[in-house]
Parts: structure tokens; C-alpha cells; sequence
């Protein structure tokens, strides 16, 4: 790929050999430059850190999707060419439940739109040439972008986006396949539970994320939405209306806070972040920033975590 | 055929959610509104898919083994286990159910 090339290539054009301090005993790779705040090899680590752990679960994808009845070349189509996790588990998961193509489509990309706004915030940061943006693209889910937000230095980002995307893509790929080869290999897939797999990985997905009212509330009622609606419409579309629950709550929740504007509304968010001088400001500046301190707060939390969801 | 046609459209769509942040200049999306909603609407989705995965069979709610297993898999992530750990508890604590059953 051409942007891996050409982003592996900074420590070999900017290092400067002879000015080196001894580095920590055994310490692999590229040597670190005399930039105090973070040597490479620290966001190397921290880069495959997250890629292998996230990496391996391709298998859980390759079971399920196998499992669903895609074929093994669909199966891999999907991580090569999707590259974000829980779009795949969704897309594969409706196709089972007997939805539509258009309608499994649609809650796969709506699952996918967070990317884009991981994009923005990496865009700013990395500042890539315009040729290398649509390779990089493909790389731009939510593990690259959480090793890639804290790092201090343009240079320390490139490398945590690279070696993220690149170990997450090769290992995503590699377990994809060995977990479509092994589902096939075990014949009735739910006999072993494995259609279990798929809520399973949707809940691990979402435990996080849970961290404030907001998105506890969001959460129950795109359940009671999903599961009154599902006897009633057809398979794929009860998930699309759940997600309904996300406007709705966002209207009520700023109608709440209209209302009873100075009643401190913090809303009880986990995220412990730059809230000191809360209070002082305006019911309405306090809602103006919730998104951007929310993806932050979320960001930097699941780096802490070494954090799921592809 | 189908199964293709959601493969192809989820490909495009998702690559262009992906690209579309890294072309678009700073600012486009980043309206606090827009913002929140993008923030949100994972959450209903993923909420609304584990519930429908976990008692759907068909147009049918039911209530069978993946209850269980899926009850297991939410300990594991309570105890704070890894990824792989907490689909490997739902998985194994299902077929177990199925088994007994």
C-alpha cells in the first residue's frame, strides 16, 4: 500500500543516528530520536498493543459469518474490503435473520458513518497529501483512530495510524479466514453455540460506550423499539427504525434541559476530562461541546482499555 | 446474488463514510448537533442488534440457550475480560445450554 510505504520511511529520513542516546536494553525497531516526549518505539507499542488484540477477534467475525451462510469468499470480500467490525457483524447477522440486501446494507453503513468523523479529527492531525487519503481512508476505524488522537507530535501519529491499520488489516484478514475455515470445518454452527457469537461481540462492542444516561436511555429504548417492532416488520427493518432512539433521546434530553436550564446539566457522564469550570457557563454552552468532549473522553478511554470494536 | 448485493453496497458505503472524513474540510461535520447524533446512533444500533440476535428467531421473539449465553458473555465484561474472552463465554455457555437441553 502506498501510504504504509511511504509513512515507514520517517524514522530512516528524519533520525538523526549519530546524536543518539542508548535507548532501553532490547528495545526493538528504530531507534528513538531525542524528542522528549514520546520515542517511536513507545507508539510502536502502544500501536500493536491494540492492533493484535483487536486483530485476533477477526476469528469471532469468520465463525459468525460462515455460521450465517456467506460463503468463504464472501466472508473474506467483507474484512478486505469493509475493514470495520461491527458493520460486518450487522451486515451478516441481518442477512441470517432473512433481511433484505438493501435493508442489511443500510444498517451496515449507518453503523459505519461514525468513521467519517474519526476522518475529520485524523485529517487535521496526520495531514496527509491528497494522494494518500484514499488509501489511508480504508484504515480509518475506530482502533487507529484511538492509538492515533493522543500521540503528541504529527510524526508520532503517522506512525501509531500506520502500524495500527497495518497489523489490525493484515491479522483481521488472516483470523477472518481461519474462522470461516474452522466454522466449515464444524459443520452445524449452532449446535456450538456460535450463533451466539455475534450478540455477544455486539455487546462487547456497545459496554463501553454505555458511559452516561444519555446513552443508557438511547440504548433501552432501541431495544424495546427493536423487539416490539420485530414480530410486526419485516426481518432487517425493526433495527433500522431502533435506531430512531438515538434522535429521540437527543430531542428529549435538550427539551429537558430548556426546561430547567441551571439545574447543572452534566447528565452524569463518565468521562472525567476538563469539567471544572462547568458550572460557571451556560446550560447551552454545555450542550454546544458534549459531541467533541464526548468523542474524546471515548477515544482516549478505549486506548486506556487496549479497546475492542473494529 | 443478494448476499453480493449487500457485500457491494456495504463496501461503497463504508468507504465513503471513511474517506469522506479525511477529504471534506474541517468544519463540514463538525456541528455539535451532527456530532452528538454520530456519537448516539452506534449505541441504538448495537443495543437494538444484540436484543434482536439474542431473541429473534425469524419474526418470532423467543427465549432459548443464547439468553443464557449471552448473559454470560455480559459477567465477562462486568469482570472486565478481554474481547475474545467475553464471545468465547457466550459461545461455550450457549452450546453448553444446548447441550444439557
Amino acid at each position: 500500500m502506498p501510504d504504509v510505504a511511504e509513512q515507514t520511511t520517517f524514522p530512516e529520513s528524519t533520525g538523526t543516528p549519530g546524536a543518539l542516546p542508548a535507548g532501553p536494553p532490547g528495545g526493538p525497531g528504530p531507534a528513538a530520536e531525542e524528542r522528549p516526549d514520546k520515542p517511536d518505539s513507545a507508539v510502536v507499542r502502544d500501536a500493536l498493543g491494540v492492533g493484535v488484540a483487536v486483530g485476533l477477534s477477526g476469528f469471532a467475525f469468520g465463525v459468525t459469518s460462515a455460521g450465517s451462510g456467506l460463503s468463504l469468499l464472501q466472508t473474506c470480500v467483507l474484512s478486505l474490503l469493509v475493514f470495520t467490525g461491527a458493520s460486518q457483524f450487522a451486515l451478516v447477522g441481518a442477512l441470517a435473520a432473512g433481511g433484505n440486501p438493501y435493508t442489511a446494507a443500510a444498517g451496515a453503513f449507518f453503523l459505519g458513518i461514525r468513521n467519517a468523523f474519526y476522518g475529520l479529527r485524523l485529517s487535521q492531525l496526520l495531514d496527509l497529501p491528497r494522494a494518500v487519503r484514499p488509501f489511508a481512508a480504508h484504515w480509518v476505524i475506530d482502533e487507529s483512530t484511538a492509538v492515533t488522537l493522543p500521540q503528541p507530535t504529527r510524526r508520532a501519529a503517522r506512525i501509531g495510524f500506520t502500524v495500527t491499520g497495518l497489523t489490525l488489516y493484515v491479522l483481521w484478514n488472516l483470523t477472518t479466514l481461519v474462522g470461516a475455515l474452522g466454522a466449515e470445518a464444524l459443520g452445524d454452527t449452532d449446535a456450538w453455540g456460535l450463533d451466539a457469537a455475534s450478540p455477544a461481540v455486539f455487546l462487547a462492542l456497545l459496554a463501553p460506550m454505555l458511559r452516561s444516561t444519555v446513552e443508557r436511555v438511547t440504548a433501552a429504548l432501541a431495544v424495546m423499539l427493536a423487539l416490539t417492532l420485530l414480530p410486526v416488520l419485516p426481518a432487517g427493518v425493526p433495527v433500522l427504525l431502533s435506531a430512531l432512539a438515538a434522535p429521540v433521546v437527543l430531542f428529549l434530553m435538550g427539551r429537558a434541559k430548556g426546561s430547567s436550564a441551571g439545574a447543572g446539566g452534566d447528565q452524569g457522564r463518565g468521562d472525567s476530562g476538563g469539567h471544572g469550570n462547568r458550572e460557571s457557563r451556560g446550560a447551552d454552552d454545555d450542550r454546544e461541546d458534549y459531541g467533541a468532549d464526548e468523542d474524546r473522553g471515548n477515544v482516549a478511554e478505549r486506548k486506556k482499555r487496549g479497546e475492542r470494536s473494529v | 446474488m443478494n448476499i453480493w448485493t449487500a457485500i457491494g453496497l456495504t463496501v461503497v458505503g463504508c468507504y465513503l463514510a471513511k474517506l469522506v472524513g479525511l477529504l471534506v474540510p474541517a468544519g463540514v461535520l463538525e456541528r455539535p448537533l451532527v456530532q452528538r447524533m454520530a456519537a448516539l446512533l452506534p449505541v441504538a444500533l448495537l443495543a437494538a442488534l444484540t436484543a434482536q440476535q439474542t431473541f429473534g428467531d425469524g419474526r418470532q421473539l423467543v427465549l432459548d440457550a443464547r439468553a443464557v449465553g449471552l448473559g454470560a458473555a455480559a459477567l465477562a465484561l462486568v469482570l472486565r475480560a478481554p474481547f475474545l474472552v467475553v464471545v468465547g463465554a457466550g459461545v461455550l455457555v450457549t452450546a453448553g445450554v444446548r447441550a444439557l437441553a
